[in-house]
């Protein structure tokens, strides 16, 4: 099979190279065009996430996939499971809104709190910052599916898997036949 | 109530709520809530209220989460908050509609995840003066 693959790449000339290239990217930018329609859509940077951590158990666990909305209009309020970020730090938290105080002109300032954590989360908040605000929100959990994230966290975790991966989608690619 | 320094976070004096309930609640009663795609609920407790500072507080006081399996029915009495009702400023004196009540968050197997309010809520007022806090 491996002198099949060889006897392939020799046989290609550079016009029909030319053309799997082509068809390659133009996968690539439908795929990148979707993300972005996506994000427009959602109205968050970030509109799929991966839980990383186990803090919202048994309702979350490492590995799943959380789908999230993040619209201007939409009030946050106690009991929302938010995705956050600290100032200053890339990692996703997702926990629940435990507290708010929204002032007259929609000012909010809230607090929140993993479910399986036995404290609020203070502690992960930046030196002396004891409120999130509206700017740490990535967006809301609306919807999620289990396990299907746990690809990203084993590609994240062990670099020589996810390059292995892309190697063989482009192998497949450049290689398939339009029939 | 109280006024102490929030201990908890903001280092300023504010008002230090302390309440007590009783959760009576049947949660199959009408239809089965915990249907083949229900993991589990998740059911908190919260206060809403407005102060002077605040159009809108909503302070969760209490939760539990209740598998799929687990016994429907709650029967809880006398229960303590299980968070610390800490208003942002002084807005609990005098406070006559603080307003609690019971919502859950549905958590699917897969799929969407809905929050739904409970329809009943019970109003506390809060007393016009805060109580010394006995010493020993």
């Amino acid at each position: 099979a491996a002198m099949d693959l060889f006897g392939d790449l020799r046989r290609m000339n550079k016009r029909q190279l030319y053309y799997q290239v082509l068809n390659f990217a133009m996968i690539v930018s439908s795929a990148l065009m979707i993300w972005k329609g996506l994000i427009v859509i959602t109205g968050s940077e970030s509109p799929i996430v991966v839980v990383l951590s186990g803090s919202m158990e048994p309702a979350f666990h490492r590995g799943d996939l959380l789908f999230l909305t993040n619209f201007h209009d939409d009030p946050i309020r106690a009991g929302e499971i938010v995705v956050f970020k600290v100032e200053g730090r890339d990692i996703p938290i997702v926990h629940r809104v435990i507290k708010i105080h929204e002032k007259e002109n929609g000012d909010i300032k809230f607090l929140t709190k993993g479910d399986n954590n036995e404290v609020d989360d203070r502690g992960l908040y930046k030196e002396g910052q004891n409120w999130l605000e509206k700017k740490d929100v990535v967006g809301r959990a609306r919807g999620f599916l289990p396990y299907v994230g746990m690809v990203t966290i084993i590609m994240n975790d062990y670099p020589k898997f996810k390059y292995a991966l892309l190697a063989v989608m482009g192998a497949y690619v450049l290689l398939k036949r339009e029939s | 109530r109280k006024n102490v320094e929030d201990f908890t976070g903001p280092r300023e004096r504010s008002d230090l709520g302390f309440i007590t309930f009783d959760i009576t609640a049947d949660i199959l009663k009408e239809k089965c809530i915990f249907d083949w795609n229900v993991k589990q609920l998740f059911l908190y407790l919260s206060a809403e209220y407005s102060t002077k500072n605040n159009a809108l507080n909503q302070v969760v006081l209490w939760d539990k989460i209740i598998l799929r399996g687990d016994n429907p029915r709650l029967f809880l009495k006398d229960m303590k908050s299980k968070y610390f009702f800490f208003d942002d400023g002084n807005g609990l004196k005098g406070n006559r509609n603080v307003t609690l009540t019971l919502s859950w968050n549905v958590v699917p197997n897969a799929g969407i995840l809905p929050l739904v309010t409970g329809s009943g809520h019970v109003s506390v007022p809060f007393p016009d003066t805060y109580e010394t806090t006995k010493s020993y």
